[in-house]
């Protein structure tokens, strides 16, 4: 291995699948491409052997902002509190339907 | 049953052994106990406990992430590397649907090198540095991969036995504490079964067939089945970083447990075949319930492990050719982004 070792990295793209039509795309991993196009077509070689999707997204990881694991208390803390969000909080008399 | 922690030379009785990934220092000298933490690490370590997985932001022990690193860039370039055994017998399948069959199992491979480069890679490291490491010789990769592939038999033999012993070992790797190699390894697992059927499928037509392919069958699975049972390293014995691997969930089982768990799912297969298994001492205890065994040859194992196994040398040499030849596209590549980076930030 020559200089080849210090070349510019290709960028890192998350990848995104959606596997069938009227679900959501999923996260499903990572690969470098040097650009989108290459992204698709690496993601579809990688990531869709057995017929695992019907559409792809290609993200630039650099692009992606993330909660930070110290910020969890704060941001995710509060909802525990606040059970009164779910429906089942709320008990339902018998004989009431369509509730 | 032999004691193969006393069959291993002195020598290298300390060294962890896990599989696709070998002598994987753990960088500690005694796992220390929940009381001797600071607190930081001892919410580390009972997060592990209770099972919660550790994620690539997480705080945790610079000896745990380079353990992991290890670990991981290793299963990475043993698949990587474990696609030159079998490449070599894609031009000569013997008709268009075992090549077809083939050849989507060697991409597989390349898929789950990429799955861990990527795993390793959210440990900070990057995937230039890791190939680097392992074209450099500096990086190691399982031993099974440096013996031929001498015969078609041997397509058979890998995918029953070799990818059979991983995904022994690999299943609980799903379950380990850092979420993105537990992750990667339930994707590798789901298309390993597939490649040890293939390899079965291949050992049942051959013997079934003619008395020669019969015998080709049996001279493979004479060749592999030893290397196959090495491949799970020596027995784990009282060496620190296996019980520090333990600790921290990267490792569940012993080699010796995964071993044995191997040979008593193989053995009934072998004689569904009508294959001998090439060890005279081979015998089902029906006091412990598993089945008894002869020695394995750790000499070898070793030897193949620092390099001087059959095609050590040979598999370097193809990678870096490989890598070295494909320079000037992975450079066409980058220039024609650059290129047209411009016009897809304006659309």
């Amino acid at each position: 291995m020559s200089d080849n070792a210090v070349r510019r990295e290709w960028p890192l793209w998350e990848i995104f699948i959606r596997s069938q039509h009227g679900l959501a795309h999923k996260h499903v991993g990572s690969l470098h491409a040097a650009d989108g196009a290459s992204a698709i077509s690496h993601a579809r070689d990688v990531y869709t052997r057995r017929n695992e999707g019907v559409s792809i997204w290609a993200v630039r990881a650099a692009d992606i902002v993330a909660s930070s694991p110290g910020d969890k208390e704060a941001l995710f803390d509060p909802a525990q509190s606040k059970v009164y969000r779910h429906p089942t909080f709320f008990p339902t008399p018998d004989g009431v339907k369509n509730l | 049953m032999v004691d193969l922690a006393l069959s291993i030379p002195v020598k290298f009785r300390d060294q962890k052994n896990p599989m696709y990934a070998q002598l994987v220092e753990t960088g500690t000298s005694a796992v220390k106990s929940l009381e001797a933490m600071d607190p930081q690490e001892r919410a580390f370590q009972e997060r592990i406990n209770a099972g919660i997985k550790i994620e690539p932001k997480d705080w945790m022990p610079e000896a745990y992430r380079k353990t992991l690193v290890r670990q991981i860039s290793q299963h990475a370039h043993s698949e990587y590397v474990g696609m030159l055994p079998e490449g070599n017998w894609i031009s000569r399948a013997p008709s268009l649907k075992r090549k077809a069959i083939l050849l989507a199992k060697v991409q597989d491979e390349a898929g789950h090198a990429l799955y861990l480069y990527s795993a390793a890679e959210t440990l900070g490291v990057t995937r230039d540095q890791l190939y680097a490491d392992l074209l450099s010789g500096k990086a190691k990769y399982s031993s099974i991969f440096n013996y031929p592939t001498l015969s078609w038999a041997d397509i058979g033999a890998i995918g029953w036995l070799v990818d059979g012993s991983a995904i022994v070992n690999q299943i609980p790797i799903c379950r380990c504490s850092f979420g993105p190699y537990a992750r990667a390894m339930v994707r590798v697992c789901k298309e390993e079964s597939f490649h040890q059927r293939q390899g079965f499928d291949i050992m049942l037509t051959l013997a079934r067939g003619t008395p020669e392919q019969k015998r080709m069958a049996q001279d493979s699975l004479n060749r592999w089945w030893w290397p196959s049972l090495a491949m799970h390293g020596p027995a784990d014995g009282h060496s620190v970083n296996s019980a520090q691997s333990m600790a921290w969930k990267i490792k569940q089982h012993s080699n010796d447990e995964l071993r044995q768990k191997f040979i008593d799912q193989t053995v009934p297969q072998a004689e569904f075949l009508g294959l001998t298994i090439p060890d005279d001492k081979l015998k089902w205890n029906a006091a412990t319930g598993h089945y008894d065994f002869g020695e394995i040859d750790w000499e070898d194992f070793f030897r193949v492990v620092k390099g001087l196994g059959p095609c050590n040398r040979e598999r370097l040499a193809a990678r870096n050719k490989a890598w070295d030849e494909g320079a000037w596209f992975r450079e066409a590549l980058s220039a024609h982004a650059d290129k047209y980076r411009p016009e897809q930030k304006a659309a």
